[in-house]
């Protein structure tokens, strides 16, 4: 498997890949993947100029670690395949493909990009995949296209196409992607792929957009779609670990580790009953810590 | 490459160039304009002739207003323009002439 | 012959101007010299009257002259009429080859140009020039060499005689028939009139310019009656909306915050920040942010500044209120809160030489504890560059800058690591203005370096651990690994202006634009 597909995805921020001062230094701002976009932020008589800007962007940009996803434009577009034999030829850590319907959309893509592995001497295997899923049909195929490949590390939202295929609006409550946002997040994670939360538009209201991350990380997605680098930090703020859960996840794998040795199944820790159940969810904790930048213990 | 019709890519904006390719008139003539030409004129001019040169095109004139693009943008948009020029999306030469 | 920073100086150019080369910060340190005295004009006869109906009437009884040397303030910023007004009828008298003294000079005073170009103006002693009189400077139209000067080092200048201003023009906003100026009270108001101090206490004739005549007397005056030659009435001698603008928004944008954060990261965990800490800082966005963030940590921790100098603005009469500093000592004011705070207790009015002339027996900048201040490009030897663009364009103003740095305990300068594509972080700057010696910290955006010569602070960052700390070095070539190398600007062989030192001596020349 590529050791890429479950690393640190907090934050994921679009970039409009035509935009010269932007992709300068995009990762200043630290995000952990940043989303070149040929799509809807390209107007179609510059669809063919996006690609050279995007080409040269991923080669001779230094991204310092941040992953490079190219969002390719639909598959009832004339132009997706060109996007995926350049996309693939510069190096780019993975794909996104929108409007992601069906299984069938994943394996279509995923044969072009292995073409296009093969064609630039690019390892096989090397470039991933991720679906946005922006309609009913999408919504209700998740499953199917979460199991659709192994290059497939996760599915996102994307609210605003969504709400319009179902004929309402975004409210700001949050009630009309209940649903999705609840079927992609356990479809995700049956299949053992990420999930990812739409965009959040208003930049004027931080304190709205705050609510709306805590909300889609108790539901346990991992990440969220950012336009703007000044959501980043609240992003990676509530994603990070605070130093007394860290405390107590390593309280619980020390505690486990030697409960078993002793043959104990069932023991408190600070209070709370805790058995072998609790240890992946606490491991989990410190590896989000580590990849995090604020593990200073030696687990 | 052969440069028959003429072709435009990129923009005035900050840190973009725009590149205007016509037909020659027998070699390659480049002519720049550009707000930080003191500083990397020069520079500038040695990226434009290496990916002309990268790309086969002999005859060419060249006409670039330079907003302070980085050499990557810069090449972007020679490689545009010139592919504009034959109207070729498709197939093109990734890592190879366009590297 | 080679100066302590590095540069060339030409020895004619030392010959013409009968200066050092730069030496170091303390060269100059303890050596003493004679004070300079005006020529004074007593008025012993009370009816003598100092009222004069025009400009013109001011110049001929102030025994106006070719070759003449005008002194004036920029209080007025880009909203000032007083310089204008006052050359174009000297201009008009037929008089020629005058030196204008000015704290600065700005776009305000393009009109300019021509009686540079027909040579009424063939002198220019100023902190910066900017629009059309900085580029015909770098096209060699002025016929001496410009002088760019410090604000310490104008009255410097002045008090040791190396400047003597035969008239100085004191635009006041409010001023008495005797000659009492004010900075407040009028219609074009500006707060104060530092800059003008020295020019009331050495200028031969001393002339006060206002648009709003009070009754007598215009008590307490910032430049008093006694100084005072000539008082003249005229319409506007500033434009409102440009000398103190409405609050300059905070920033939003988020490199600005960054740099912000980090230099408050800076300011905490460096030993200086302890009650009752001084600190300048600048009206750019980075620098206001920092301010801001600076005064939250200052809240949590029970920290209060013990006096703020230099040029204020809202955020710095909003920690006042706040309770967060002691005394603001204003050398100018930026915008209408400042001008408004100027008449409270604990903020106090203080001169440009006592803020910061070299010469004097100590003066404000020397007990800083922090400044942090704006640069066009910082080299690797913390070298700064606030007046000449990378093209070589004569475009800034070195202001306090030199002044402050040299003075206060850390000196940080703040400045994003690339400006469009040219870098800010390069390994020699284009022209000296601060020397390295004084600047022990430099915030970017890319990570912030600590001056060798400072290895203290750099032990206290590196244990706190709460700034990306890398080498001046390891800047530039992120710079450059970015934007490439940049080639060095091509001056043509004529050196059309010097940048002098606070103390007099030579930091580096400005050279002409090659065509």
């Amino acid at each position: 498997m590529n050791r890429n597909k479950k690393r640190l995805r907090r934050s994921m921020m679009f970039l409009n890949a035509q935009k010269p001062g932007l992709i300068i230094d995009p990762y200043i701002y630290k995000p952990d993947s940043i989303m070149l976009d040929l799509e809807d932020a390209v107007a179609i008589r510059e669809k063919d100029a996006a690609r050279y800007s995007l080409f040269h962007a991923l080669r001779e940009i230094d991204y310092r670690g941040v992953e490079r996803v190219v969002r390719i434009n639909g598959l009832d577009s004339e132009f997706w395949q060109e996007d995926i034999r350049c996309a693939v030829a510069g190096g780019a850590d993975a794909i996104r493909i929108p409007k992601a319907e069906r299984a069938g959309d994943i394996k279509v893509v995923e044969d072009a990009v292995a073409a296009a592995e093969k064609e630039f001497g690019v390892e096989d295997g090397r470039t991933l995949i991720m679906a946005a899923l922006e309609s009913a049909r999408g919504v209700m195929n998740a499953m199917e296209i979460c199991d659709s490949s192994e290059r497939l590390f996760g599915i996102a939202l994307s609210g605003g196409d969504y709400t319009k295929d179902l004929q309402t609006t975004i409210s700001g409550t949050g009630v009309e992607m209940m649903g999705a946002r609840q079927h992609m997040i356990i479809a995700a994670r049956a299949a053992g792929v990420q999930c990812f939360d739409t965009v959040f538009t208003n930049l004027e209201d931080m304190e709205g957009f705050r609510k709306e991350v805590e909300t889609i990380h108790t539901m346990g997605f991992d990440g969220k779609s950012i336009i703007n680098p000044r959501q980043i930090s609240i992003v990676h703020d509530i994603y990070t670990p605070k130093p007394k859960d860290i405390m107590f996840a390593e309280k619980v794998v020390r505690e486990i580790d030697e409960k078993k040795a002793q043959g104990i199944g069932v023991f408190t820790v600070d209070g709370k009953m805790i058995d072998i159940a609790f240890y992946g969810g606490a491991k989990r904790t410190i590896e989000l810590a580590k990849a995090s930048g604020v593990y200073k213990g030696d687990l | 490459m052969k440069i028959n019709n003429p072709a435009i890519a990129g923009t005035l904006e900050s840190s973009d160039c725009l590149v205007t390719v016509e037909p020659g008139t027998g070699s390659v003539e480049l002519d720049l304009e550009s707000v930080v030409i003191h500083q990397y004129g020069h520079q500038i001019k040695k990226v434009v002739m290496e990916t002309l040169k990268r790309m086969e095109v002999e005859d060419v004139q060249v006409h670039i207003i330079d907003k302070g693009a980085l050499d990557c943008t810069i090449k972007a948009r020679v490689e545009c323009a010139i592919f504009r020029t034959a109207n070729q999306t498709k197939n093109l030469p990734w890592g190879g002439a366009i590297r | 012959m080679k100066n302590a920073v590095g540069r060339e100086i030409p020895e004619e150019i030392l010959k013409i101007t009968g200066k050092e080369v730069f030496q170091g910060n303390n060269y100059k340190e303890g050596k003493e010299y004679h004070k300079q005295g005006p020529m004074v004009k007593p008025v012993m006869d009370h009816n003598t009257s100092k009222m004069v109906s025009s400009i013109r009437e001011a110049l001929i009884k102030c025994g106006a002259h070719d070759g003449m040397t005008l002194g004036f303030h920029h209080h007025f910023r880009e909203g000032d009429l007083v310089v204008n007004m006052v050359m174009k009828e000297v201009r008009d008298m037929g008089f020629r080859d005058i030196t204008i003294c000015a704290s600065s000079l700005g776009k305000a005073h393009d009109p300019l140009l021509p009686m540079i170009e027909d040579g009424t103006i063939t002198g220019i002693e100023s902190s910066g020039v900017r629009g059309k009189i900085g580029e015909a400077i770098f096209h060699g139209k002025l016929k001496k060499l410009a002088i760019m000067r410090s604000h310490g080092g104008r009255v410097r200048a002045i008090h040791s005689g190396e400047t003597v201003i035969d008239i100085s023009f004191i635009g006041a906003p409010t001023c008495d028939d005797y000659g009492n100026c004010k900075g407040i009270g009028g219609k074009s108001d500006c707060g104060v009139l530092s800059y003008s101090f020295v020019d009331g206490q050495h200028a031969n004739k001393v002339v006060a310019v206002t648009d709003c005549l009070v009754p007598f007397p215009n008590f307490p005056a910032d430049i008093a009656m006694t100084r005072v030659d000539y008082v003249c009435v005229v319409d506007a001698i500033g434009v409102p909306e440009k000398i103190a603008t409405g609050a300059a928004k905070p920033t939003t944008d988020l490199r600005k915050l960054m740099m912000a954060d980090y230099c408050t990261q800076v300011v905490v965990n460096t030993p200086y920040f302890k009650d009752g800490f001084s600190y300048q800082t600048g009206v750019g966005g980075a620098s206001m942010a920092s301010a801001a963030s600076l005064a939250k940590v200052m809240q949590e921790r029970g920290i209060k500044m013990g006096f703020a100098v230099g040029g204020m603005s809202k955020s710095v009469v909003d920690m006042l209120d706040a309770g967060l500093v002691g005394k603001l000592l204003d050398t100018q004011d930026f915008d209408l809160f400042a001008v408004n705070s100027v008449k409270r207790p604990n903020h106090h009015r203080i001169s440009a030489g006592a803020y910061a002339n070299p010469f004097n027996k100590g003066s404000f900048v020397n007990k800083l504890d922090y400044v942090v201040l704006a640069a066009l490009e910082v080299d690797t030897h913390f070298n700064c560059n606030v007046v000449v663009g990378s093209d070589g364009m004569i475009t800034g103003a070195q202001g306090g800058h030199p002044d402050a740095a040299q003075g206060a305990k850390c000196t940080i300068v703040i400045c994003p690591l690339l400006q469009g594509r040219i870098p800010a972080i390069c390994t020699d700057v284009t022209t000296v203005t601060t020397p390295g010696e004084s600047i022990d910290i430099v915030v970017t955006d890319y990570g912030v370096a600590v001056n060798p010569a400072r290895q203290e602070l750099l032990e206290c960052l590196k244990k706190a651990d709460c700034v990306p700390l890398k080498t001046i070095e390891e800047l530039r070539d992120i710079a450059y690994s970015i934007v490439g190398e940049p080639e060095p600007v091509q001056f043509g062989d004529r050196i059309v202006g010097i940048i002098e030192a606070r103390d007099g001596t030579i930091m580096d020349v400005v050279r002409e634009g090659k065509d």
